[in-house]
This record gives structure tokens, C-alpha cells and sequence, in this order.
């Protein structure tokens, strides 16, 4: 098969669109996400999910994909509270606040899902399949859902752009100005929960909360512009959706959520090495030519003196 | 309290002290995330142990994993220095190591017999039925050697050079100054949490690792003003939580590496609340007994 | 003639494109307080660093008495701006200060009896005896400015290097900083400090060194701060108030 003829499967295209959409959407509230120091409250609340299926099963006895996400999502909002509870109200930095929130809940969901497995009745198997993400099993249904749900995160990201960028930036000045800050932080966190809940099933935790990180990182590189940062981080991510897919698909049976990663990350890479004024190569090559600026002032400086004895 | 009973909490205290001593460090380096993240790239470094020596020899594979968690930590630093914020770069290591692993894990998983759950999720109930036979004799749980030597190592080294690891958490820039090896050191550490992680993860499962690793450090945190102490509570709390959780995990016959995280969740909680310097409730005392001082003195100024 | 205490050699240093530092030479004689004056990003702190090896430099050489810097590293001693550092590390005000000794102590030997003492000295020194026990986070930051002073005299250094010392601190530890490096002087150190108050250089040190990327002038306070040379120094920015008094200057 050619790469043309691959894309032309419906069964793929479906895939290539979910993972280009979610790309998108987790590319763009990932900027926010990264410039705000929160990179790995996607990792948490990917794992944070875990309990909150297992709730959302316990309380209804069915399993249903919509519950589930339903259940995620509250579990979602509610870890977010208390992380920004814990870091505002005490001594406790955020990345610790983040390590807690992830492992006490990701326990406490172990607990429950044992919990099920040895004592509720009926078929409960398959519970943290939901979380281990199947991309290839996507239909369309599911990518009309990532394809409403990124539009969203868009559009918010969009018309809310000056007050997340404000409260990203300096929240003691936006809060000056009458901005309602912590609404709007904690917007910005129910975009990330809405994004990771609905790109688990896709990739699955681990890898989703790759790209809600590594484009955003990668499109820092290149510009000191936020607007541009953002589109560039969305751009990344739907790239790296794009050629995850093709490679899986024209692969041997290759899963395409970790390769979805992989081309992220060979984004980021090419970034950090090649990016102008801030990549690695650039910097070098800029080293040494301020070094060789400065011997050159220097031997003119002296030649002058020399003269003028 | 039965023998294999025994076993499994032994195992839990030795994993709950390494990362009690180890967590206090990360959190205050703010690394919290490093275990976490180690916990998972070393999935790569577990295959390719197991495709190279095609044994399913925990000492072989534990090897590969450690290679792995030490460039997992390299990395980190790497980006780190090149202008990535420290839990960025965390991420975007950690999320890219584990994606090669499960490729790798996928292409080669019809050849090979690999229990990918098993080798994350490790089950620390199943300590006790591992063991380990040393001059034809049964010596014990592998789990225990591998944890207990772990915890040994970690408490000789963290005691040899306290000093150092206090002052570049500090104060790297003082420390670098009078000639302690800041890089060094540092590397020194994410070591032992490398080795921790790896030596504690097959036994016990990923989870109880980075749970064990900040929880009790954090609770600490809220409870002392000394770093000293800070490290034994936490130990203390770990090993708590490693006996609660162990007895609540029966009485509910659920996972026992998630209630031991759970409990230790809400030892957490408790001391948020109830500290007696840092908790909510003392804190809103002193603050409200401020504000009384203050009133009385206004009124007393008034009626002068 | 002794040694110089400090002698700098075509130091130069770069963030990115742009050179914060250029060939920066000078040697300054023992036993004297020396001002680092310059406008904001002029390169005062980077210069400190720069020198302590704390940042990368393009080029250049630093010999603490006629030696390499490593050699000497027990002859330095260095206080930090304050915020560089988490002050709710769990740790208490003499703690800090005996981390001032860990250079001395080598690789295994731990602080004991003697380090505690020479650390409450210091406290004394900089008038915080009475906080030796008080966790640093309750510190004000004037407290927490004392307490980096006092870990620099635990170094017991003979050559210091104080990075921004007086921002941000109440009128009592300027006070007290000033007796400090007084004593300091008299004692026959030497202390660089970097410094922003244009208004009281001239009280405070004896020497001054004016820097903007490149190294304006170095030398006793009345030959070297003078409304000329501040003028060049700070290109213009610099509005003097009282032409007759060249302690009045402010930034325009």
C-alpha cells in the first residue's frame, strides 16, 4: 500500500483525525499549562482519573463510556481544587502538591478497582482498560466528541487569550487590575482536565500527558511571543498526530498513541537543537562568534594604543 | 501476625524508610516528580535487558532499569540546563522513554513472554512467594534483599555526606563556592532515588514508590522546622502508613500498595489540618488571636 | 609589597548574544572596602559570579593571592543576594550560619562543638544572638540579610564578596551591616560589595569601582566617584542635584 491509498481507509482516517484533533487541542491549553509551571498536572490528572471511573462505576453499576468520563472529569475538578488549596494555603510547593495529588489518588483508585475485582457482582473486567487508551479501536463517534471537545478548548483559549495570558503572567497584577484570577486559573485547569479525560482513551495516561507538554515546550524554542507560542504548540501537536498515525499505519501493528509521542518528541528535539537564538547549535555558533567579537575588539584596542605612543 | 505477613510489611517499612529519607531531599530540591518519572523510563531499559539476555532474571532486568533511570536523570538535567523549566523537561523525558519502551515492548511482544502490568504494577503481596536460595539454602523473599540492602546503602551515604546534600539543597550557589561538588552530589542523590525506585518497584508497584517518596515527605514538611527531624518523621509516617495500609488492605481485601498510599493520603490530610505550626486550624487561631490583640488595643486607645 | 588579594585578567562574559562583561582587568590591595557601582544591568552581580566560577566565562583569568581560585577557596567568602534562595528550608538561623564552616570541614568530618561556637560568634557579631533557634522562614528580611552575613564570618574569609547587601533591609541592619564591614577592614580583609545607593558610596567604602560592560574606573572613592566619571559610567541617565555635593545624584 502507498501512503495515499493508508489514508484513504476509512478505519484510519478516523484515527488520524482523533489524534490530530486531540494534538491540536492539548498542543494549544498545553502552552498554558507549561508557562504556568504546571506541565505534570496533566500526568496527575490523567492518573487522578483512575478513582473517578471506578466511583462513577460503584454508583451506577454499568459501564459506559459517558459515565466514565463523567467520573474522571469530577474527580478531574475536584483534584484540582485541593491542589490549588494545598499550594495556596501552605508552605508546600507545586510540584509536590502535583506528586501527592497523583499518587494518593491513583492509590485510592488501585483500592477501589480491587475493590470491584474482589467483591462487587458482574462482569467489571476492563475498568482500567479505559485508561490504558486504544486509538485503534476509535470510531466515529469518538472523533465527533475530540473534534467538539478540541474545538471548545480552542474557542476558550481564544476569546479568554488576554485574561489567561494576564493571569499566566503576573496574577498579583491581574488580581490589581479586577481580573477574577482564580477563575480563571481555575478555567485553565478544567481545560486541561476536559483534554486529558477526553485524550486518555486515545493515547492513554502516560502519553497524554506528553502532549500536553512536549509541543508546548518545543514551540517555546522558536518564538518569545505567546500568541505565536500557542499556534505553534497546537501546530506541533496536530503534526505530531499526523505522522503518529501514518507511521503506525503503514507499520507492522506499531500502537499509534506512543508514536504519536515519539514524533512530538522528535519535534521537540529538532527544536532544542536548531531553533534560532534559543536552540542549542544556535548558541554555540553564537558563543563563539562573541568570543571571537571580543579578541578582535580587544586587538584593535590595542593596535589604537600602540599607534597612538 | 504470619510469616509471609511478616514479609510484606518488612519489605513495605524498608521501601517506606528509603524514600522517607530520599522525599525530603526531592521535595525540597523541588523534584517531587523525578521518582515518578523514573518509575516510568526505565520500561525501555527493562526490555532491552530482557531482549539482550533473554532471561527473565530480576537482577539482569533491575540492571537495565537502573542503567535507564541514571539517563532518565542525565536528561532531565540536560534540557534542564538548556532552558527547560524543571518539570517540563521531567516530562517530556519520562512520557518519550516510556513511549519507546511500550513500542518496543509491542514489536517484539509476540516473540517474547513480557507481563507489561507485571513489570509496573508490581505486587507487593506476592513478596513473600519470590525467593532467593543462597549455598542451597532458602534465604528469605528476593524482595527483601533488594529493599533492605537499598535502604542500607541509602542511609550510609545520605548519613556520610548530610552536610553536603543540606547545603546545595539550600544553597547551591554558596556551596558551589566554597568548592562543594554541586553536580555531584545532585547526581549522587537522583542515584540512590534511581536505585530506590528500581530496587522497590518490581516488589512493591510504581505507585507505592512515588507515593512513598513525597507523601510522607510533604507531611513532615508541615510538622518540623528542622531538616533533621524532617527525615525521621517521615520515615516515622511511612512506616505508618506501610502497617495501617497493610491491615486495612486486608480488612478490605483490596490492593495493598494503594491503601498503604491512601493511608499515608490521609496522614497527609490530618497534619494539613491539624498541625501544630503549619496546620489550617492553628493557623486561623493565630490569626484570629491577632486580630483580637489588635481590636482590644484600638478600643483601649479609644477610650484613652 | 604582599599580595593582592584579588587580581582579574580579561575576564569576559556573555549571556546569549549580547556581552554583559568585556575584558574586565584590575587588582585591588588588601584591606580595603570596595564599592561596585553601575547602572541596573551593568554587569555588577554577573562580575561576582564570573569570578566565583558560578557562571561560565568566554575568557579570562582569577588569582586570589597570587594563586588560582581553587587553591583558595578557603581565603573567599561569599554571601548571596537574598532571594536566591527557599527561605522555608527547615532549618534555624544557626544552622545557616554553620554552613558558613562545611568548606572548612572537608569531605566526612561533621560540624561539631567548635563550629557551633564560631557560628554563635558570628551571630553576635551581626547582633542576632537572640535568634540563633528562630526558623529562618519568620525571619524579616533584614533578619534573614544578617543571618547570610554571618554565615560569610563563619567562613572566616579573608577575602569577601557580598552581593547586593543593603537592598531591601531596615534601617538597623544597614546599621549594622556598616559596623560589620568596618571591623571587617580593620581586621586587614577585604570586602567587595555590590551596591546601589549612589547616595551613601561615598560613606561606605573607601575604594569604588565603576562598571558598565566594560570596567570604568577603579580607585579610592574621592579620585574615582566624581560627578564626571558617573556621568560616563551611567551614559547620561543620571541627573546630579546639588552640583556642589556629589552625594545627591539620582537616577533620571
Amino acid at each position: 500500500m502507498t501512503w495515499f491509498e493508508i489514508l484513504k481507509e476509512p478505519n484510519i482516517q478516523w484515527i488520524l483525525w482523533a489524534c490530530t484533533l486531540l494534538g491540536i487541542g492539548s498542543g494549544v491549553i498545553g502552552s498554558f499549562a507549561y508557562l504556568r509551571k504546571q506541565s505534570l498536572m496533566g500526568d496527575a490528572l490523567a492518573h487522578v482519573a483512575l478513582p473517578g471511573v471506578c466511583i462513577a462505576f460503584l454508583l451506577s453499576g454499568v459501564k459506559s463510556i459517558f459515565l466514565f468520563m463523567l467520573g474522571a472529569m469530577v474527580m478531574g475538578i475536584i483534584s484540582t481544587f485541593i491542589m490549588s488549596y494545598i499550594t495556596r494555603k501552605s508552605r508546600i510547593k507545586q510540584d509536590t502538591a502535583i506528586a501527592i495529588i497523583l499518587s494518593v489518588f491513583f492509590g485510592l483508585g488501585i483500592v477501589l478497582l480491587t475493590y470491584i475485582q474482589h467483591n462487587a457482582n458482574g462482569n467489571q473486567s476492563g475498568l482500567d482498560k479505559f485508561l490504558f487508551g486504544q486509538a485503534a479501536t476509535m470510531i466515529r463517534s469518538d472523533v465527533i466528541v475530540m473534534a467538539i471537545i478540541s474545538a471548545i478548548l480552542i474557542v476558550i483559549c481564544t476569546l479568554f487569550f488576554k485574561e489567561f495570558k494576564l493571569a499566566s503572567f503576573d496574577a498579583g497584577f491581574a488580581k490589581g487590575l479586577g481580573y477574577p484570577v482564580a477563575l480563571i486559573e481555575q478555567l485553565i485547569m478544567f481545560l486541561i482536565v476536559i483534554a486529558v479525560v477526553v485524550g486518555i482513551q486515545a493515547v492513554g495516561v502516560v502519553l497524554m500527558s506528553a502532549l500536553l507538554i512536549t509541543p508546548a515546550v518545543s514551540a517555546r524554542y522558536w518564538t518569545e511571543k505567546l500568541g505565536l507560542m500557542v499556534f505553534l504548540s497546537g501546530l506541533f501537536g496536530g503534526v505530531s498526530g499526523v505522522i503518529g498515525t501514518i507511521i503506525s499505519a503503514s507499520g507492522n501493528n506499531l500502537p499509534s498513541g506512543p508514536l504519536v509521542v515519539l514524533s512530538a518528541t522528535g519535534i521537540f528535539v529538532f527544536s532544542i537543537l536548531f531553533a534560532p537564538s534559543r536552540g542549542v547549535v544556535s548558541k554555540f555558533l553564537l558563543r563563539q562568534s562573541v568570543k571571537r567579537k571580543v579578541e578582535k575588539e580587544k586587538q584593535m584596542q590595542l593596535r589604537e594604543r600602540g599607534s597612538s605612543i | 501476625m504470619s510469616v509471609n505477613e511478616l514479609w510484606v510489611i518488612l519489605t513495605g517499612i524498608f521501601v517506606a524508610a528509603s524514600c522517607g529519607i530520599l522525599g525530603c531531599f526531592l521535595i525540597l530540591r523541588k523534584m517531587a516528580m523525578v521518582g515518578d518519572a523514573i518509575s516510568h523510563s526505565v520500561l525501555p531499559g527493562i526490555v532491552i535487558a530482557f531482549l539482550i539476555s533473554g532471561s527473565r532474571d530480576s537482577l539482569v532486568m533491575t540492571l537495565g532499569a537502573a542503567v535507564f533511570g541514571l539517563v532518565t536523570v542525565f536528561l532531565i538535567q540536560l534540557f534542564k540546563n538548556s532552558g527547560v523549566q524543571t518539570d517540563a523537561s521531567i516530562g517530556v523525558v519520562f512520557t518519550a522513554l516510556f513511549a519507546v519502551g511500550i513500542v518496543l515492548v509491542s514489536v517484539y511482544t509476540r516473540q517474547i513472554d513480557l507481563d507489561l502490568d507485571c513489570v509496573l504494577y508490581g505486587e507487593i503481596a506476592f513478596v513473600p512467594f519470590d525467593r532467593i536460595t543462597l549455598f542451597g539454602m532458602d534465604a528469605g523473599p528476593k524482595a527483601i534483599w533488594g529493599t533492605g540492602i537499598t535502604f542500607f546503602i541509602t542511609l550510609l551515604v545520605v548519613s556520610l555526606f548530610y552536610k553536603q546534600f543540606k547545603i546545595t539543597s539550600f544553597d547551591p550557589a554558596m556551596a558551589a563556592s566554597v568548592g562543594i561538588p554541586v553536580a555531584l552530589i545532585h547526581y549522587m542523590l537522583m542515584g540512590l532515588v534511581s536505585l530506590t525506585t528500581v530496587s522497590s518497584f518490581e516488589s512493591v508497584g510504581a505507585i507505592l514508590v512515588l507515593g512513598m517518596l513525597v507523601v510522607p515527605a510533604a507531611t513532615a514538611y508541615l510538622l518540623t522546622e528542622r531538616l533533621s527531624v524532617m527525615i525521621v518523621y517521615s520515615v516515622a509516617v511511612g512506616i505508618v502508613s506501610t502497617i495501617l495500609g497493610y491491615y486495612a488492605a486486608v480488612w478490605l481485601d483490596a490492593s495493598i500498595a494503594g491503601c498503604i498510599v491512601t493511608v499515608a493520603g490521609i496522614i497527609f490530610g490530618l497534619t494539613f489540618i491539624f498541625s501544630p505550626s503549619h496546620g489550617m486550624i492553628s493557623k486561623w487561631w493565630r490569626k484570629r488571636k491577632i486580630l483580637q490583640e489588635d481590636h482590644a488595643k484600638q478600643a483601649q486607645l479609644e477610650t484613652a | 609589597m604582599s599580595q593582592s588579594p584579588l587580581e582579574i585578567n580579561n575576564i569576559s562574559v556573555a549571556y546569549q548574544k549580547k556581552p554583559v562583561l568585556r575584558d574586565i582587568t584590575f587588582s585591588i590591595p588588601e584591606g580595603k572596602l570596595i564599592g561596585i557601582v553601575g547602572p541596573n544591568g551593568a554587569g555588577k552581580s554577573t562580575l561576582i559570579k564570573a569570578i566565583l566560577g558560578l557562571i561560565p566565562r568566554l575568557s579570562g583569568e582569577v588569582k586570589i593571592y597570587g594563586k588560582p581560585y581553587k587553591d583558595q577557596l578557603k581565603k573567599i567568602g561569599y554571601v548571596p543576594q537574598r532571594e536566591s534562595v527557599d527561605w522555608d528550608f527547615p532549618t534555624n538561623a544557626l544552622d545557616v550560619v554553620t554552613m558558613g564552616r562545611y568548606g572548612h570541614l572537608g569531605w566526612f568530618k561533621r560540624p561539631g562543638k567548635k563550629e557551633k561556637e564560631i557560628a554563635m560568634e558570628s551571630l553576635r557579631k551581626v547582633g542576632m544572638q537572640d535568634y540563633a533557634n528562630r526558623q529562618i522562614s519568620q525571619l524579616s528580611g533584614g533578619q534573614q540579610q544578617r543571618i547570610f552575613l554571618a554565615r560569610a564570618l563563619a567562613q572566616d574569609a579573608t577575602l569577601y564578596f557580598m552581593d547586593e547587601p543593603f537592598v531591601g533591609v531596615d534601617a538597623a541592619t544597614e546599621k549594622a551591616i556598616i559596623t560589620l564591614l568596618d571591623e571587617l577592614k580593620k581586621q586587614g580583609k577585604t570586602v567587595l560589595v555590590v551596591h546601589h545607593d549612589l547616595a551613601t558610596v561615598k560613606e561606605y567604602f573607601d575604594w569604588v569601582m565603576l562598571l558598565n560592560e566594560t570596567l570604568r574606573a577603579i580607585g579610592p572613592a574621592e579620585e574615582v566617584f566624581t560627578a564626571d566619571m558617573l556621568q560616563e559610567t551611567y551614559g547620561g541617565r543620571l541627573a546630579v542635584l546639588d552640583k556642589q555635593k556629589e552625594s545627591s545624584f539620582v537616577l533620571a
